[in-house]
């Protein structure tokens, strides 16, 4: 504690700030703290054997061409799913660490955490969680499977799709430097102010918040953009707004509700970062500023962006449900309705989160009813998807067990979070672990559910084998159990009186439930882990697991009737949309897949140039953070230029002959002949 | 059956907890509203939830793919009166639940002041509530009695069945006044005052803290709570008037200074108008009090005249010297100077003496 407040004094002076090298020295790598070391050595020696591997197997040429610069939906989709992945392993790292230490802590010991170390760690939790776990994978989805489902060949703008991505990298490449050079916010997820302000946290781990989130802010935002239009122009002839698969309609409410509150998001952290940056006074508790107003603008952002997580999953919900019960989806009028209604209504309920701020009971009163309305149109799912199972006949595939886990554990989250929206039941649950209970209880039962149920439902489209049954079983019941045993505790333990981030204990007391929540955290850690051995055990055994009909599960919507994985143009005539479930209709009415008569394609070319400005904005970031102001200009001045540079290029698309098109449709047709054989 | 294995785990949990849960359990009438709130809120929603839980068992077991004999009707999607079911009777739960809490809200508001005793009980309208004024600091607690003339650090007392009104602010960032067993809890925030009504009906000691996060020193930001007898808390009072020494400007700047577990500490007297000062924050002589600068910038004096305006009249507090305000305004305001300071709420001179 002591020493790393030594490091946070060498660098709180800005006017001592180096011209050169800003307010970086050798005290900034904070190798006192034990466990910072070690991390930095594994994660030092697994670098220098991935980049090692790359580089032995000549991949970095094959990485660069065929991923990094691609502007292809399809692989940037995918790449946004390594990125979730890689990050969930970092965010639940931070969470086993907070357990461990809250157990020992609770059990008469001190833990093993100094206090600012804990503070970092819940805020980094958070900050991954949400922002580089929750909203790649979410992002990732809506980018591989909507066009697809739309019968589009890309998104409307490719190259600012490959942009976003990269953006969104920045942000967490960013944090991930923190964990090494300098130290984290300690100012929990959401940075309140007057605490996230100068006076309070002088010391570069909010600066490396800000310039992260500003960064994927504005990836998220632009992809928001380029999601919403492809979504309205880029529909197959014949699908009309009501004959859009649900997943659609998600993604599109989801891309308004982004297009809408992250600059919210966007202007606030900037004002936040005037306030640490220029010396206004926007949020501080002086001259004039107003904190109040720090914790409304952000959750008029935050709160929206609990359904930017949770509506996308709700669509896959309403993908997979149908698919396992072999039936139409029960209420598609209702269900996209109860999307919209839940999309409009999330942006007048923020307030529920600071209940206890003081407004009138008449506000606290109107903010609390309108929580609870919400619960009316996602009540209306739940039953949607229920009387779907109702009269179909369901296989228990392993989506749809995440699915069952999803309706059994949701259901009990979104009751705890109607209870928190009575105020005055509020009053005494608010920042309890009650709350945090709360909040995994939807976030883990919803999202994270679907998140699984939906790489498990999408994966054979997207690699051409299924994912092998078995570890994703052990992977389903040891996260279901490891949920259970991890967050029922905190419920009782909110109803104690427990409140959140707390780092030591006055007594003993607690100490049994904080054990079984750690137990609960190991089961999930399990969980994790046969989700990666499942992936491996399948790439190892991917020709057994092979699906060459690109249709394993029965599908009923257009991804489904392109090839597994579908060629890098999608389809080679544009799909026309006569009903909802187009693919289903499609089977009934045995359609002939053409063989002959293709025409040329027209596709975008791949460009470095989002890579290469996402590099530039990660070091412009890192400037900043650090005040070396030279490098943060240049590095900006170059951003610039290079995107006014790419804005000269015209060699940006090319048509794809009709030849090559014959060659790959006619390599499909042999396969489905092999398959039906 | 596995799918019972969550209510299980939730049961056992409860079971186990016992009598220790004082959020459903506690010792002051509001939080026991509050309690009662938490409980008919669960009962009503669990009308709708525990039959949805109970279905989807149900229609995951009975359409099982291997159930030949179950009805498949792959193209039924749609039933109008399934459709009303579904979206009315959340509706219905929603309603109640709504009327519910607008009635609570208001009932339960903190500001307002209390209504009853206890169950059943109501409040003699002539006895005054206790008035505490409650501080955060760098990570302690600070509790005036201005009724009393004492202040502590780190513990609280109140008179058990005496309705307590509990004035609130922050010198730092942001924290949250919270003794569960009492009542809910309330933000701390500085350069404002936000009120907590509240009384305890059983004597006993119990656990306060600060739940909203606030650094280094939140974990051991705690304090007793003691719900007392008339007696015992006139006991309290000599004890601390005896060990205590003075509050003024002076120790509020050393209790401002940054600090972990701080001791207990008595106070036996409390400088004149320091609660004010506290509360908008001109504890040192070197600052502008947040109060008068607003009205100064109100009456046309923001922008770089504030920073003018705070440089030229550091010091200087409406709350000792009404007219002093009057200095920093505009000229052409000083004609309204009965209408500042009643908008201020500062007592004229003339009228204090």
């Amino acid at each position: 504690m002591s020493l790393s407040h030594e490091a946070a004094d060498g660098i709180t002076h800005v006017s001592g700030v180096d011209p050169i090298f800003g307010k970086l020295s050798w005290g900034v790598f904070p190798f006192y703290e034990p466990v910072i070391f070690y991390t930095f050595i594994a994660v030092a020696l697994g670098g220098i054997a991935v980049v090692g591997a790359l580089t032995y197997f000549r991949l970095w040429g094959y990485l660069w061409k065929e991923w990094f610069t691609s502007i292809d939906h399809k692989k940037i989709g995918i790449m946004y799913m390594v990125l979730g992945l890689i990050m969930l392993l970092r965010g639940f790292a931070d969470a086993l660490l907070m357990r461990l230490h809250q157990a020992m802590a609770a059990s008469g010991g001190e833990g093993y955490l100094n206090a600012h170390h804990y503070d970092q760690i819940f805020t980094a939790h958070g900050v991954i969680m949400i922002f580089f776990v929750a909203m790649p994978f979410v992002t990732g989805f809506m980018n591989y499977v909507m066009p697809l489902q739309i019968g589009a060949r890309d998104v409307a703008f490719p190259f600012l799709n490959n942009l976003s991505f990269w953006l969104t990298v920045s942000g967490a490449v960013l944090i991930m430097i923190s964990l090494f050079v300098g130290e984290f916010s300690t100012a929990g997820w959401l940075a309140y102010a007057p605490f996230s302000g100068l006076d309070y946290s002088p010391s570069v781990g909010m600066d490396y918040y800000l310039w992260s989130l500003n960064i994927a802010g504005i990836g998220t935002t632009l992809s928001g953009i380029n999601l919403v239009v492809t979504i309205v122009k880029m529909r197959a002839p014949g699908m009309t707004l009501m004959k859009m698969p649900v997943f659609v309609w998600t993604a599109l409410c989801t891309n308004i509700l982004i297009v809408a509150t992250f600059p919210v998001l966007t202007a606030t952290l900037a004002l936040l970062t005037a306030d640490r940056y220029l010396g206004t006074h926007f949020f501080t508790n002086d001259l004039g500023g107003n904190p109040m107003m720090y914790v409304n603008l952000i959750w008029i952002w935050g709160h929206p962006e609990v359904y930017i997580l949770i509506l996308p999953i709700f669509g896959i919900f309403s993908e997979i449900v149908p698919t396992f019960t072999g039936k139409r989806l029960f209420g598609y009028t209702s269900m996209v309705y109860a999307t919209c209604v839940i999309m409009v209504l999330s942006y007048i309920v923020w307030l529920h989160h600071f209940f206890t701020m003081g407004a009138g009971a008449n506000v606290n009163a109107f903010f609390g009813i309108t929580t609870m309305i919400i619960s009316i149109p996602t009540g209306a799912k739940i039953f949607n998807w229920l009387f779907t199972m109702y009269k179909g006949r369901i296989r228990f595939e392993t989506p749809m067990l995440w699915v069952m886990g999803f309706m059994l554990t949701f259901v009990i989250g979104g009751m705890t979070g109607v209870l928190l929206a009575v105020p005055p039941a509020d009053y005494v649950l608010h920042n309890s672990l009650f709350l945090i209970a709360h909040f995994h209880n939807v976030i883990i039962g919803g999202v994270v559910f679907g998140i699984f149920a939906g790489i498990i439902y999408w994966w054979p489209k997207a690699f051409g084998f299924q994912l092998a049954p078995f570890w994703g079983k052990v992977s389903f019941w040891c996260w279901l159990i490891g949920f259970y045993l991890a967050f029922m505790p905190l419920y009782v333990l909110g109803l104690m009186g427990v409140t959140r981030r707390i780092s030591q204990f006055e007594d003993t007391f607690y100490s049994v439930y904080f054990v079984l929540a750690l137990i609960g955290a190991l089961f999930i850690a399990a969980g994790i882990g046969a989700f990666i051995i499942q992936i491996i055990v399948s790439i190892l055994k991917r020709d057994e697991l092979r699906d060459a009909t690109g249709d394993p599960w029965n599908g009923r919507t257009l991804e489904w009737s392109t090839s597994s994985p579908p060629p890098y143009y999608n389809f080679a005539f544009t799909p026309r949309v006569h009903e909802l479930d187009a693919f289903t209709q499609m089977k009934r009415e045995e359609f002939v897949r053409p063989i002959d008569g293709f025409i040329p394609i027209h596709m975008p070319r791949y460009t470095a140039t989002g890579i290469v400005m996402a590099g530039f904005m990660t070091v412009m970031g890192f400037a900043l953070v650090w005040h070396v102001w030279w490098l943060a200009i240049l590095s900006f001045a170059a951003t610039l230029l290079y995107g006014i540079g790419h804005t000269f290029n015209y060699n940006r698309d090319y048509y794809v002959p009709a030849d090559e098109v014959r060659e790959i449709e006619s390599q499909r047709t042999q396969q489905l002949t092999g398959a039906a054989e | 059956m596995k799918r019972s294995m969550p209510a299980i785990v939730l049961l056992s949990l409860f079971a186990l907890s016992g009598c220790d849960m004082v959020v459903l359990n506690p010792s002051g009438d509001v939080a026991t509203q509050q309690a009662d709130l938490i409980i008919y809120s669960t009962v009503l929603m669990l009308i709708i939830i525990l039959p949805v839980m109970a279905l989807t068992v149900f229609f995951a077991w009975k359409y099982r793919e291997s159930n030949k004999n179950a009805t498949y009707e792959p193209d039924w999607d749609h039933s109008t009166s399934l459709e009303i079911i579904i979206w009315s009777v959340p509706l219905a739960i929603i309603i109640c639940l709504a009327g519910l809490t607008f009635v609570a809200t208001h009932r339960l508001d903190p500001f307002e002041p209390l209504r009853r005793l206890s169950d059943g009980q109501e409040i003699d309208p002539n006895v005054e509530p206790m008035v505490i004024q409650v501080s955060a600091m760098d990570w302690k607690w600070l509790f005036i009695y201005p009724e009393q003339g004492i202040a502590t650090v780190n513990e609280v007392a109140a008179v058990v069945d005496r309705p307590i009104k509990f004035e609130i602010t922050s010198t730092t960032v942001m924290n949250s006044f919270f003794v569960p067993a009492l009542a809910g809890q309330i933000y701390a925030m500085s350069g404002m005052q936000t009120e907590l009504n509240a009384i305890i009906n059983e004597p006993g000691t119990y656990k306060g803290f600060s739940a909203n996060y606030s650094g280094e020193g939140f974990s051991q930001m705690h304090f007793k709570f003691h719900g007392k007898s008339e007696a015992d808390f006139d006991a309290w009072i000599q004890q601390v008037r005896a060990q205590g020494t003075i509050l003024d400007r002076d120790t509020i700047a050393q209790l401002n200074q940054p600090s972990i577990a701080h001791p207990v500490t008595y106070y036996n007297s409390v400088e004149e108008g320091l609660w004010d000062k506290i509360v908008n924050l001109c504890i040192d002589d070197n600052s502008l009090c947040v109060n008068d600068m607003m009205m100064v910038d109100a009456l046309g004096g923001g922008g770089l005249e504030g920073l003018w305006n705070r440089e030229l009249f550091r010091g200087i507090c409406s709350a000792d010297d009404p007219g002093a305000l009057m200095a920093m305004i505009r000229p052409e305001m000083r004609i309204r100077q009965d209408e500042i300071i009643t908008a201020m709420t500062l007592v004229p001179p003339a009228v204090a003496n």
